[in-house]
């Protein structure tokens, strides 16, 4: 029994750390939240390629390090315990998790080694409307190799170079490759719950397509994709957690009201013994998903569905009480409360919401219990 | 990252595996609190003591195998697999006898560990009061030193939700022998004949029905000085053995979820079967996680034990999450069956009844071993490091704190 990174994996991790506190303080994740012009801080992405956190996972063939899920789930928690506002998950969650789940030779090739040296950005296209991903809300159309439609919100859709489109072939749903920096695409820049975040709506008029994988696998594809990503971003969504966890733990303690510190209250003490023990149910069940997604285990889907509404239930709770405890002065801009307030809210839905990951979750129990 | 057993581990299993193939009790297995199914408990721990599987990682001068936390796991998940007699030597084992080992006399070390842990004896543990339950280090069991020289000890006084009293042999009391200084300065630790007639020990009727804990009264009980673990006054200290023991020992439960499924997918609503109920979805996932969260926490936890590494504070969140999971999953069960729930009758209601049991039970559940808000109490000051409460009683002399009811 092993339930637990190694030693090397923990190394990373403590090395991961100790580069996003010194590169990426919260004055630059509010230095991109309070430039309008600016939905990502382009600095320390370069910064980030440089240490070649892109291509952990991708085969050394192909320009990464070769390296396994459970390294990118240790950098993963990193930055989002440090809110880094770059691309990353847009990018290597999504982008080079499609092109490795799907991509022919000649995609992998094109692409994977300039996403490991940090030279593309990327993007995952798929929902067009409120409510949850389904097939009947795909409209947009590929045919003779161009794309048409309207995708939104698209995530990191407003800075990145090549989007990952879900989109209907004669009839049927497809994941496609489209160059965003090529003609027929519009980019629109939209209003979002977290500007460290940047979200676009992309419009497609005959833009060129290129399909990821077989014609008709497109929902298959996206379900297997977010998988993935489900467990990549619980471990985003634990580092939020923990560290909105110890922000309100600190400022409990130095906090004095009626005479005595805050965090002496059971009031406040219960609160935060709630968001300890939904943190570390979080990150067992994140652990669980990395060991099935790093193993490519048939448990994949039930532990990706657990690691996601785990951490989502987490990181909500720990945000919205890490902000309840600083009163007042949690509730302006000047205080870093909404930063996690905000980047809870993002994570939570930007793989598809808690309520349709449950319904997921629970259909894989019954397809268990039927077995 | 890997679940699969060490070459080691693995070798440990099949030794265990095999040797519970060719031990475990075959046949009925009647329940402890009778004195047939007492007697198959005392045999099986009996068994596994002289096969070197009691006590695995307690020192060998003591009688136990000098043998590591990692198989200590592995045996009971083996154990787990087959059905073995009940286990009343938890107490005596888990809290009682750590606390004698710690803080006991050499002559009761020697006296007592090895009849325990081959389960020839029982123990309970006599702590809680009528007025002290959280607050264990209010009681108000009186020791005195008898008048006439011999250093001996009278005690008088009641005790509370004594696990296992009826059929204990020895008990480890914690009792007030100063009230004139603070409340946790004054207390001393005994251990106690309970087969002595000055104890009289009378089962408690829970409102689930059943009777596993006791009222304990002790009118004129006289103990020799010898009986005293730890020093005069330092029964506070010694007493926190105990309970550390007993918060991490509790907390353990599966979720139930899978039977919630099974029960909703035969009960129809008006919604269609139970099963297709949104509202009802979404409660089994949300259990669901909180009980595989904590499975994968113990599997942390192991990996830190079989290690050599003392686990983290993550081991004490078992119980503060599955009491009330346990208390939401059976009203949500029986409100599935609308007025149907309301039966008990294990012949007529759904899946035996189980949920309306675990409704009734749950409370209890939620209190003994610490209640769901002194557990998060506990996680606050000891694994977070928050400031404790205001304590109004800690430094007033014992006789002159207000006790309200």
């Amino acid at each position: 029994m092993n339930f637990d990174f190694s030693d090397d994996q923990k190394f990373l991790k403590s090395e991961a750390r100790k580069f996003l506190e010194g590169r990426c303080p919260t004055s630059k994740v509010r230095a991109v939240l309070d430039d309008p012009k600016r939905s990502y801080d382009a600095d320390l992405w370069t910064e980030v390629a440089g240490q070649g956190w892109l291509g952990t996972a991708i085969p050394e063939e192909y320009g990464g390090l070769g390296l396994g899920r459970l390294e990118l789930c240790v950098i993963a928690e990193e930055l989002g315990r440090a809110l880094a506002p770059i691309p990353f998950s847009s990018t290597v969650y999504f982008l080079a998790e499609a092109l490795l789940l799907a991509g022919s030779e000649a995609q992998k090739k094109a692409w994977l080694p300039k996403i490991a040296a940090g030279e593309v950005i990327g993007c995952f296209a798929s929902v067009e409307k409120p409510g949850p991903l389904t097939e009947a809300q795909v409209q947009a159309r590929v045919e003779g190799g161009k794309l048409a439609g309207t995708k939104l919100p698209v995530t990191d859709g407003d800075i990145a170079d090549v989007a990952v489109v879900l989109a209907r072939e004669a009839g049927r749903l497809g994941l496609f490759l489209v160059d965003l920096n090529a003609d027929g695409v519009t980019r629109d820049a939209l209003q979002t719950l977290d500007p460290t975040r940047g979200v676009a709506k992309l419009t497609f008029s005959g833009a060129a397509a290129e399909r990821l994988g077989e014609a008709g696998e497109g929902l298959a594809l996206a379900d297997q994709l977010l998988e993935r990503a489900a467990v990549l971003i619980a471990f985003e969504q634990v580092g939020g957690a923990d560290r909105a966890l110890e922000m309100a733990k600190d400022y409990a303690m130095g906090r004095y009201a009626f005479g005595r510190p805050i965090a002496s209250y059971q009031a406040i003490k219960h609160k935060l013994a709630d968001m300890y023990v939904n943190n570390e149910l979080a990150r067992s069940n994140a652990y669980y998903g990395a060991w099935a997604l790093n193993a490519g285990a048939s448990e994949l889907p039930l532990a990706a569905a657990a690691a996601r509404v785990s951490a989502c239930q987490a990181y909500w709770y720990a945000a919205k009480e890490n902000l309840q405890t600083h009163g007042g002065i949690g509730f302006t801009w000047q205080m870093d409360c909404h930063l996690f307030y905000r980047r809870a809210q993002q994570l939570n839905l930007v793989a598809g919401g808690a309520k349709a990951w449950k319904e997921r979750l629970v259909t894989q129990l019954e397809r268990r219990n039927a077995a | 990252m890997d679940f699969n057993d060490t070459a080691e581990e693995a070798a440990y299993r099949a030794d265990a595996r095999a040797w519970l193939e060719a031990n475990a009790p075959k046949g009925r297995i009647r329940d402890d609190e009778d004195p047939a199914g007492l007697k198959q408990a005392k045999a099986w721990q009996a068994r596994k003591a002289a096969a070197g599987y009691s006590c695995i990682t307690w020192p060998r001068e003591w009688g136990g195998v000098g043998g590591a936390n990692w198989q200590q796991q592995i045996f009971n998940q083996e154990e787990a697999r087959f059905e073995t007699p009940g286990n009343p030597f938890t107490i005596g084992l888990g809290m009682c006898l750590p606390t004698i080992m710690t803080s006991g006399a050499e002559a009761d070390k020697q006296r007592f560990v090895g009849p325990a842990i081959r389960g020839e004896e029982i123990w309970c543990q006599l702590f809680s009061e009528p007025s002290g339950g959280s607050d264990v280090a209010a009681s108000r069991t009186r020791a005195v030193r008898a008048s006439d020289g011999s250093g001996d000890w009278i005690i008088n006084g009641q005790k509370v939700w004594t696990s296992g009293a009826q059929y204990s042999d020895f008990g480890i009391l914690i009792c007030r022998t100063d009230p004139d200084v603070p409340k946790h300065k004054g207390l001393t630790m005994f251990w106690v004949d309970m087969h002595d007639k000055a104890i009289d020990v009378r089962p408690i009727h829970q409102m689930s029905g059943a009777s596993g804990f006791n009222e304990v009264y002790f009118t004129d009980l006289r103990v020799k000085d010898t009986q005293r673990i730890g020093a005069v006054g330092d029964g506070w200290r010694v007493s926190l053995v105990t309970l550390m023991n007993e918060r991490n020992s509790i907390g353990g439960g599966s979720g139930y979820h899978r039977q919630v499924m099974e029960l909703a997918s035969s009960v129809a609503t008006l919604a269609g079967s139970g099963i297709k109920d949104a509202g009802l979805r979404e409660k089994v996932a949300d259990w669901y996680v909180r009980a595989e969260g904590l499975k994968y926490t113990r599997l942390r936890t192991q990996t830190a034990l079989s290690r050599g590494q003392t686990p983290g504070p993550e081991a004490s969140i078992g119980k503060l999450v599955t009491a009330p999971l346990m208390q939401d999953v059976a009203n949500t069960a029986v409100e599935l069956e609308d007025q149907f729930g309301i039966i008990s009758d294990p012949s007529v209601a759904p899946l035996s009844a189980m949920f309306q049991q675990t409704l009734m039970s749950a409370p209890g559940m939620r209190i003994a071993g610490g209640t769901d808000e002194i557990m998060r109490n506990i996680i606050a000051e000891r694994v977070l490091g928050l400031p404790q409460d205001v304590r109004v009683d800690k430094d007033v002399a014992f006789k002159d704190i207000p006790t309200g009811r």
